[in-house]
Formats: structure tokens, sequence, C-alpha cells
């Protein structure tokens, strides 16, 4: 028996060091607050008619990704995502440091896939016109993909990007599975760096909103807005989630690290915590998000709430009986002026709550409903809410650096 | 008595049951017996037509009906066996109710061509676009497809199935996800977050597009006769590897909550490392180096030196570039051991089962372990005269194996290695 009496460190504090967002509202961190002061909304019923989207706004590239080669080798998702991915490096002060590069860690949620539309509409075209050759799929699919296309459609090969760009090439983990890959993500790095697993790691995820092919997963679910865009709180009857374009990444590190090279934080992440109903019966949700509530630790009255809510039914409603039993709260719905960007809705909730904590403000309210009230004094607390629109429930505590 | 914690006073992680399926058939008994015997799974492919393809054989597992086929949905009941053999041998928990968490290492989730060719039929329409397929998809005749093509899907299922605890995480690492599964688990085992994690890696892809999509990267074999002759790690001829499906589990607990509850060890997860390569999406660096660091950042895990690991179960997986990096590499780290650690790759018999990969290799290594016996790398009959490891070539050799490397390297960068030993240092 070697087992000695240990002395372990307390649990690591996590700072919120540096911050990505390419959103539909613009790149940056001025211009989405400025748009997020002046409320307002990026939003397209045209691009996918009759789907709302919140499309892209367009940014210079080479900024972020010098190569051309590079922006050729990946899709847009990719795109957009290495893009945020340098902004944060950049908002940390550590673009382009191999030292701390080389070790950091890094958890991406990823979906993937973007298809080459082309390809599948003449294979099916040709189906329809009655080639039922039993070699037909195999063949068009040897002509006509694009070999490197699959790299561009691989959810790993976000972080593979990120590496080759910007050489964060400690670890590389992918998360999958819609919002929850976004919450876990963000959970599994801060359990790390608490317990001393990790030092610095960048989380984020991407999505590109304006494609067919990626409409119809949810549109399967009936789960997409349609013709009408309206806040998420004013979506009664005409429920939905309108798709949004953004990456959004964070860099985060242990309090110690970020102090030992001299860098400041925007927010402390104090608490990720997540859960997994299996929403059997109503009022699941509403109740798992209590006890999520319950694990955050110690929480402020008349705080602030930024929400994921999606505008889908029913866990839109069910959040919102949850939020109703907080009525001191500043709620803020992200998905109202960002659209749902599925695996980086969380990510870019906690990078909305870290700026306004930030910047001595929360943002104000855009909702025609009137259920986002104003927040007068400065938020020291923003709690990140998130049930995803078919599984998958989470939130986060961030905090103000005194 | 052995200490509960490492040489790191972290907690030590053991193996408490596992289950496997591949090619070869499901459980570990049955694939044990034939990966010994140095039987081959790769056959040609008869799930669908081959006609136009290059590469016409794969792994696949045909013995488990999946009705109708996707490959998420062969990938779930593949996951399911599994992970019922594993938890049935570590007797853990109760029925549907496993105490703790789910790491599960699964391919990337989309829909599939039967599918979306269902959909274009249902458009009535000639000229198909995705406009046309976006107007029919609505209205809940196809409810059906956003669960099962959501990303999540897998692991919903078995968290729902086993009764996981917690949010289950679905990742993928490409060819390394099974260690990365198993690594995330022993990341919260050691941090005191659970006593016991769920383990999965699996595999369910050989599907016309996932073949064409390696086929046109030049990674898979072309020699399609026999088969069971493709798939040659190590050898002078080696011309790509063989998809391949299947899956593996891993029930990984504390070494103090197994002890406490008297569950029989199998293995103890002494080490994992992970380190990125930034040189190119599909390519190793050409001097090695991240490779080399995740080996080493392995051993400095397990507070191991290289003489002390007895056995390398190899990515090996008979791509021309990987066997010849991994043995560049392995020298790198250890030096003329390199040449007398028995190396062997299960990858010659099993094909490459991707994101299971990772785990189905740790579990042969663990049952290495148990048997004190190395499965063969078949197909062993033209080294190269440049990779000089001692492969175990085509028969099983028994061997005092007390430590044993698994390694797995994918694309995007991604390298994992895991060290696996019989009993707590």
């Amino acid at each position: 028996m070697t087992e000695t009496t240990e002395v372990r460190p307390g649990p690591a504090e996590v700072w919120i060091t540096g911050i990505g967002l390419a959103t539909s509202l613009g790149e940056g961190l001025d211009a989405n607050w400025e748009a997020l002061n002046e409320r307002r909304v990026n939003v397209d019923t045209k691009v996918v008619a009759p789907y709302a989207v919140h499309p892209f706004a367009p940014v210079n590239l080479d900024k972020q990704i010098p190569k051309k080669g590079d922006q050729r080798q990946m899709e847009a998702w990719q795109r957009i995502g290495t893009y945020a991915a340098g902004l944060a490096l950049d908002s940390a002060g550590v673009k382009g440091n191999k030292e701390i590069l080389s070790r950091m860690d890094m958890v991406v949620a990823a979906a993937g896939g973007e298809r080459d539309l082309a390809v599948d509409s003449a294979i099916l075209t040709a189906q329809a016109k009655g080639n039922a050759a039993p070699g037909l799929l195999n063949e068009r699919l040897m002509g006509d993909l694009r070999p490197t296309l699959f790299l561009a459609q691989l959810s790993n090969l976000l972080a593979g990007n990120i590496a080759i760009v910007h050489g964060v090439c400690g670890t590389s983990r992918t998360f999958m599975g819609e919002e929850a890959a976004g919450v876990d993500a963000a959970r599994n790095v801060i359990s790390r760096i608490s317990a001393g697993q990790s030092e610095i790691a960048l989380i984020g995820g991407s999505q590109n909103s304006e494609r067919r092919d990626i409409l119809m997963l949810y549109e399967f679910g009936d789960f997409c807005l349609k013709d009408e865009f309206a806040p998420v709180w004013a979506r009664q009857g005409h429920s939905g989630f309108a798709l949004g374009s953004a990456g959004a990444f964070l860099v985060v590190e242990s309090k110690a690290h970020a102090t030992a090279r001299g860098a400041k934080p925007f927010a402390r992440l104090k608490t990720v915590v997540s859960d997994h109903s299996l929403r059997r019966q109503p009022g699941d949700v509403t109740a798992t998000l209590g006890k999520l509530w319950s694990e955050l630790g110690p929480l402020e009255p008349d705080g602030a709430i930024l929400t994921c809510a999606t505008g889908a039914e029913p866990v839109t409603s069910e959040e919102r009986s949850f939020l109703g039993q907080h009525p001191g709260y500043a709620v803020r719905a992200t998905g109202t002026s960002f659209g749902h960007t599925m695996e980086a809705q969380f990510p870019l909730g906690i990078a909305l709550a870290a700026l306004s904590v930030s910047r001595g403000a929360l943002y104000p309210p855009n909702d025609s409903s009137g259920f986002e009230i104003e927040m007068t004094k400065p938020p020291t607390q923003i709690v990140v809410v998130c049930a995803g629109h078919w599984r998958g429930e989470g939130m986060a505590l961030v905090e103000a650096v005194s | 008595m052995t200490a509960p914690r490492d040489k790191s006073g972290r907690p030590i992680v053991v193996v408490t049951g596992m289950g496997v399926v591949t090619s070869l058939g499901a459980g570990k008994a049955d694939n044990w017996s034939k990966l010994t015997a140095g039987c081959s799974g790769i056959h040609t492919i008869s799930r669908f037509p081959i006609d136009g393809l290059k590469t016409t054989m794969a792994g696949t597992v045909d013995f488990i009906p999946v009705e109708p086929f996707t490959s998420s949905g062969l990938s779930e009941r593949l996951a399911e066996l599994a992970t019922e053999e594993a938890i049935e041998q570590s007797g853990i928990g109760r029925k549907g109710d496993f105490p703790g968490p789910l790491f599960l290492a699964v391919a990337p989730i989309e829909m599939e061509w039967p599918q979306r060719m269902e959909l274009g039929r249902v458009t009535g329409k000639q000229e198909i676009d995705y406009k046309d397929l976006l107007s029919v998809s609505g209205g809940g005749d196809f409810t059906r497809y956003h669960r099962r093509f959501l990303f999540g899907s897998v692991a919903d299922f078995l968290a729902e199935r086993f009764g996981t605890k917690g949010s289950p995480i679905s990742l993928s690492t490409a060819c390394a996800s099974g260690a990365t599964a198993i690594q995330l688990g022993v990341e919260a085992i050691r941090r005191g977050e659970t006593d016991v994690a769920l383990c999965v890696g699996a595999e369910g892809s050989v599907n016309p597009e996932a073949l064409v999509r390696f086929s046109l990267l030049s990674a898979l074999s072309t020699q399609n006769e026999p088969p069971q002759g493709a798939s040659k790690p190590f050898s002078k001829n080696r011309d790509g590897f063989v998809m391949a499906e299947g899956a593996g589990a891993l029930v990984l607990e504390s070494y103090e909550a197994a002890t406490a509850r008297g569950a029989n060890i199998l293995g103890v997860l002494a080490g994992c490392g992970e380190l990125t390569d930034s040189f190119h999406r599909t390519r190793s660096s050409p001097d090695g180096k991240p490779i080399i660091g995740c080996m080493k950042k392995t051993l400095a895990d397990a507070s191991m030196e290289p003489a002390q690991i007895d056995h390398i179960n190899a990515h090996g997986t008979a791509t021309p570039e990987n066997d010849k990096m991994e043995y560049q590499t392995t020298l790198a780290v250890f030096g003329e051991l390199a040449q007398k650690i028995p190396v062997t790759s299960n990858k010659s018999m099993v094909g490459h089962t991707i994101s299971a990969a990772g785990a189905v290799e740790a579990v042969f290594s663990l049952l290495t372990l148990e048997h004190q016996r190395i499965p063969p790398t078949i197909n062993y009959d033209n080294p190269d005269p440049t990779i000089l490891f001692d492969v175990v070539g085509n028969k099983a050799r028994d061997a005092r194996v007390t430590a044993v490397m698994s390694n797995s390297f994918g694309f995007g960068g991604q390298n994992a290695s895991l060290i696996l030993t019989r009993e707590p240092a």
C-alpha cells in the first residue's frame, strides 16, 4: 500500500480571455455589440425561401485564412468556423504564439456534411428519368464528386483546419450532437481546466445556414420557421427556428495561466452543467432545467439569462415555464438576434454573456411580446441556458471578474 | 494490495467489462478464436451493387440485420451489442441503469442515398433539386428521418437503452475516435467526476458514398481478389486500407470502485496521450514529430519507459504512408527496441473499423494481455524491407505481455495512443 495523504490544490478558476464572433450581424465584438444595441436582425426569407435564415455577413476571409488553398479545401461552415477561431485567438492575444498554441487544447462542436447539391440533383434526376442501372450511383459518385469534398464534410475537419491554419495543436476533439455538442464542449473544457488537466483551450462551433441540404434534416421534424420572421417569444401559432450562420469561439484558460501571461479576462466561466432528458412527459424539460439551475451554485437575484431558446415547440414553451419561475431575471433569446446556430449556439451564448459582463451592460431587449425586460444595472452574473430543439439541456454561469 | 492511485496520484482506471463485434463475428470469444487463427473478415461487398467501383471488398458486418438499412442504424445496433456484452461482463449497475456517463465514438451521421432517393421519388418530378426535396420533407411523413439522422441519435438511443447518466458525448476524431472515447472516460474518472464510464466506438459506414469518398482520396486497397488478401499491413505490396464495420465497448472504473464491489479486473488503462498534427488534412508531418510526441506523452502519462512496453498493437492501416510513418516514429521513440517489440495489426483481419478502431483494438489488446498470446498480422508474405518491426506475421505468437501500446492516427491530424496493462503499476 503506497497511498499517501494527498494535498490537492482546489479547482482552478477558469477565465474567458478570448472571444471570436463572425455572425449574421457582422464580424468582431464591436460590430456584434453595436447591432445588438441597435436591435438589428439580419434575417432573410428569400435566399432559401420559404425558410427564414440569418445569412452570414460577408468577411474578408484572407484576414484569418491567408492561403487561398486553405480556403478552397473548406466548405462554408469550416471557413466560418476557422475564421471565428482566428478572431478568438487574436482576441486572447495568442495568435501566432507557437509556444502556447502547441499545447492548446481544442474542443469543437460540429455537424458537417455540406453536400455537392449539383451532383446530388443530377443523380436524382437521372434516376427519375428512368436510369435504373445498378451501378448508376457508384459511377456518378466516382465520376462527379470532388475528391477533397469529403474533407470539407468531415465533422472533425473544422478542428483539423483550425490546426492547419492557426496552429492550434495540443489536443483536438470534436463533439457532435446538435445543441448538446456545444454545451458539452464547454463542460468538458471547464472540467479539464478546473482539474488541472488543461491550462488553456479553444472551444466553439460554426454553422452555415444558407443551405437547403442542411435545412432538410430539421424540416423532416417540422422545426423550421417559414415565411415570416418573429422574435423567439412571439412565435405562438407559428413556431420553429430560423437557422443562423455563425462562428463562435472562445479561448478559456486557468486564472493562473492567464495571469502569468498578463492576459485580461472578459469574464469568469464559473460553472457548466448539462443533462439529457428523454422528454417522455410534458414538463420533463422544465424539470430538468430547474435541476440544472440548482446545480449552478449561488446566484444573485435579479440577474440576467441569455437563452439559446430555439422557437421550436414544445421545448420553447417548456423552457418558458422554467423562466417564468425566475421573474426577476432579464432574459435575452439569442435566437432572435442570431437565429439558431445549432452546435454553435451555446458557445455563442457564453460569448455574449462574457461580452456583456465585460462591457458592464446587458444589451437591450428585442422582443415584441414584452417577455424580455430591461436591465439597468451592470450584470455581474449571467446564466446561459440551452434546451436543444430535440435533446440536450445545459447551463453555464458566467461572472464578472472583480 | 496495490495503491488505488497511480504514480501521478490520480485514481487508477481499470477495465471491468468489454464487448466487441467485427466482421469476424459477435462477441469476444468468437472474435478471439478467429483472430488468433488468422481468419479474415474481409469479403466482397454484397450489400449494394459494386459496379463501377475500384474497391469492391470490405469488412462489412452482414450477420446483424438492420431493416431498412442505414449506416447510422447499423452503427447503433453494433454499439448496442458490444455494450450489452461489456455491461454484462462487468456486472455493474442494474438493467437499463448504468451508473456513469457515455462516451461514444461514432461516424458523422448524415442522410443516406436510399432516403434521398425515396424523397426524390415522392416529389414526382423528373428534374429534381433540393428545393423539390425540401418541399416534400416536412408535414410529418418523414419525422423518422429527423430522429435517425441527428448527429446525436446513436448516443441518444444508447443513453436511453442502457440508462447512462448525464449528457452522452458523441465524438469524432476520425480514425482515432475509439481511442478518444476511452481517453475521455479515463480523464473523467481521474478527475473524480465519476467512478465508472461507458466508452464505445461504433462504425457501420460501408455504403456506396462512404466507400467512394475514401476511394477518391486513394486511401483504399484495390487488390480485390482475393478479398481476404487485401489488407497487408507492413508488406511491401500494401496498397491501402480496407473499410470495415464493428464496435468495441469498455466499462471503465476506478480501481477503488471496482475492488470495492468485488469486480473482476480485466486490465488497466495506464496511460493516454494525444497530439495534433497541423501539417496537412490527410498526411502526417514528414518529420513525424506529432506522432512521436503523442507516443511520448502516452508513456509519460503512464509513468512508463519504452522498455516497459512489450507489445505494440499498431494502427497499421496498410496504407503506404501510415505504416512507414508508424515505423519511423516508433523507431524515434523506442530506439532499437522498435525492432524487438512484437508488433501486430488487427486490421489485417478485421479491416479498418474507422471510428470504432481504437475501441475494437483496445479490446483486442486486453484479450492479448489476458491470453498472453498475440494475434497475427496476416497477409505478411512480402515484408517491407524498410520496416524492421518484429511483425507477428501470419501466425499467432505466445508471448509474455504485460503492457501494450495501442496507436490510432486519423485524418485531420488526429493522433491518440493508449497504454494498457494487466495489473496496476
